[in-house]
């Protein structure tokens, strides 16, 4: 309805739009919008890491709208745990921070669409990205909802605590001082526009990279002395 | 109140006056498409001058002409007098991240000499600028002729002394202070504090207290950042210290709470001595609640006695004594209530508008979409709606107002909800601090009204 730069409509266009409506589907459900809502706040956050500079501010509220759905689901019980590691948690622990959520959508991107693990007989998934208030009649589209809920669950598997980025972090000061970055107290490149370094619990060894090469420099430097 | 419009658009009119220093040079730059789009309005304390800024970094600052005894109907009209360009873009290298070169703000400087003293800045930078005329130039050096070029020493036979000769005024704009490296997070605000010897830069989680005098240091008087930033839930929209008393700073944030600090108490304010904020009221309860509870522009009284704050659908007025709600609340465009979904899928829900009040805080004024602006009156509780437009509105014709229709039968003049144009919003307003004369930038259009004249 209100694409940027949509011009004024005459007077009898407007009028016509008010006076028709036969073509104006039934308000769809609250679950549906909600539905709706969440996958629509999950595209804004993934686009946020696309950004070169994203918007702080637009990103809390963003993300604020997202837990507070997640929140209202949970109590409804709608917000389903599937994967095995939940078992003996509380279904208020699988609220998930912000940068995982955020994280996780670039995920999506980078390793296209998995099968999903569970799939409830008889549902085909809903296609997120699908207009707010795109029904297919009165399905509940739980079937895309739980795949969305998959994809983030197994980022949460594959990834270690420590190598966690945040959506929000500034990047870390000590990665600007050269001597913590020859210690190895910070390793690896920047990955992409935006992103800071991973910390160093992830993968191996951009540090012991810089004290290997340190070594054999020293090593090299021996040898020129003595001879 | 009625309003006489006279335009001013990408026009400039040099009148005798040379733009100097580097703004000679950038025109010949080609400027980015979006480049002209005004991002910040600002008069200076007598109403003089009137500088706005752009994302393209460029500061233009318009004066009032002295009022001629010829011509009583046309009363002082704002041309331009400098234009200089304020930022450029950078890169960060290590975070492999551009920095924008748009002028958030641009606050003035009382006027204590000759010359005017600005701040502007963009999302990390504040730079102090010096706009100063300058009418004769000095003459008659022995070392070197009228052009510059130097002369050989051999050919001097005789000395003298250079003068000074009038020459075609020309007004110069000089950085004289860069404050850099402060802020990790976009600096929102920069208010200068009553002290005039000092101010403070805002962004998103901290805001910083800077002496003009001292660039490569600031205090963080505030600091909202916490431990985990997985924990983030609200951070920091605006800030205002208070126009008299030097200790006494306001900041909003994003859940549409103001603090009240005083930095007399500690030398970090993150205890706030007021903390204003409305009860949620629960039939009006939704998942964009906060998101249109949003301070979007925080801004004191000329008294000092309130503040009007500015969220998404609503400008509302505080008592300073009282925090647990506004004294007054006035409806800008209640109709888009129930488009904030449609509204929250094309961004527009997050636009910041801001807020002025007029000389005497008997009026307020904020932007909405269409390119209208609303005005409200606080002792006769009238508002209006006006529309900033070249194709409606003819040069000094009085404005008409306007009228958004809700529904239902549509009147000859009334605009339908869904024929507004969300890609024309007034976000950024300034009014004259003694007179009925008020600035409107529509995207990259400069409006200046004022009052009928009789």
């Amino acid at each position: 309805m209100f694409a940027r730069g949509l011009k004024r409509k005459s007077a009898e266009d407007a009028e016509d739009a008010d006076g028709g409506g036969a073509g104006v589907p039934a308000a769809p459900s609250y679950t549906l919008q909600r539905q709706s809502l969440l996958d629509m706040s999950l595209v804004k956050l993934q686009l946020c890491h696309m950004l070169v500079e994203p918007n702080l501010c637009r990103s809390v509220l963003i993300a604020n709208t997202v837990r507070q759905i997640q929140e209202e689901m949970t109590q409804d019980g709608t917000w389903r745990v599937v994967a095995p590691q939940a078992a003996g948690r509380a279904p208020l622990d699988r609220l998930v921070s912000t940068e995982i959520l955020c994280r996780s959508g670039r995920e999506q991107e980078g390793e296209g669409d998995g099968p999903l693990p569970d799939p409830a007989p008889g549902q085909a998934p809903r296609r997120p990205q699908s207009s707010p208030w795109g029904l297919d009649g009165s399905r509940e589209g739980r079937g895309g909802f739980q795949k969305s809920l998959d994809h983030i669950f197994e980022t949460l598997e594959n990834k270690t605590p420590g190598s966690v980025e945040e959506l929000f972090s500034d990047v870390d000061s000590s990665y600007y001082d050269l001597d913590a970055v020859l210690t190895g107290m910070v390793g690896g490149t920047p990955s992409g526009p935006g992103l800071p370094a991973f910390a160093p619990a992830a993968a191996a060894p951009p540090s012991s990279t810089c004290r290997s090469d340190l070594g054999e420099l020293e090593h090299a430097v021996e040898i020129l002395v003595e001879t | 109140m009625e309003r006489r419009k006279r335009e001013k658009g990408k026009e400039r009119r040099k009148k005798g006056k040379k733009t100097g220093g580097r703004a000679g040079r950038e025109e010949e730059t080609k400027r980015k498409p979006r480049a002209d789009i005004i991002s910040t309005v600002e008069f200076n304390h007598t109403g003089e001058l009137l500088a706005t800024g752009d994302k393209g970094g460029r500061v233009v600052i318009f004066q009032r002409e002295q009022e001629s005894k010829n011509q009583v109907h046309r009363r002082g009209e704002y041309n331009v007098y400098s234009t200089f360009q304020s930022h450029e873009p950078e890169f960060d290298y290590l975070k492999s991240l551009e920095i924008e070169e748009k002028i958030n703000k641009i606050r003035w400087l009382p006027q204590q000499n000759a010359a005017y003293f600005l701040l502007s800045t963009n999302d990390k930078t504040v730079k102090l600028w010096k706009v100063s005329e300058r009418d004769k130039r000095p003459e008659g050096y022995n070392l070197k002729d009228e052009e510059g070029r130097l002369r050989d020493p051999a050919t001097i036979t005789t000395l003298r002394v250079p003068v000074l000769r009038p020459m075609d005024l020309m007004v110069e704009a000089t950085p004289r202070r860069v404050f850099a490296n402060a802020h990790t997070y976009h600096i929102n605000s920069i208010s200068v504090n009553s002290d005039y010897e000092t101010y403070m830069s805002a962004d998103d989680l901290r805001i910083n207290l800077w002496n003009f005098e001292i660039t490569n240091q600031s205090f963080n008087i505030v600091d909202i950042k916490p431990a985990n930033m997985e924990e983030l839930t609200e951070v920091i929209t605006a800030a205002e210290f208070h126009p008299h008393h030097c200790n006494t700073f306001v900041y909003s944030s994003s859940k549409g709470t103001i603090r009240l600090c005083d930095m007399r108490a500690s030398a970090l304010c993150d205890r706030h001595t007021k903390f204003f904020e409305e009860p949620e009221d629960p039939s009006n309860r939704s998942f964009f609640s906060e998101i249109i509870s949003s301070i979007s522009d925080v801004k004191f009284s000329h008294s000092g006695r309130y503040i009007m704050t500015r969220d998404y659908l609503t400008v509302k007025v505080w008592d300073l004594n009282m925090e647990n709600r506004p004294i007054e609340t006035y409806q800008v465009h209640d109709y888009l209530r129930s488009k904030l979904c449609s509204l929250y899928e094309n961004d527009c829900i997050f636009d910041k508008f801001e807020c002025v009040w007029n000389g005497s805080d008997s009026v307020i004024m904020t932007g909405s979409y269409n390119n209208f602006f609303r005005m409200f009156d606080r002792n006769t509780k009238r508002d209006v709606t006006l529309e900033a437009s070249r194709e409606n509105s003819k040069p000094r014709a009085i404005l008409k107002p306007r009228k958004v229709c809700v529904g239902g039968k549509r009147r000859k003049d009334e605009i339908s909800v869904d024929s507004l144009d969300f890609s024309k919003k007034i976000l950024h307003t300034a009014w004259h601090p003694s007179e009925n004369i008020i600035a409107v930038a529509a995207t990259n259009n400069l409006y200046i009204f004022q009052d009928k004249v009789n």
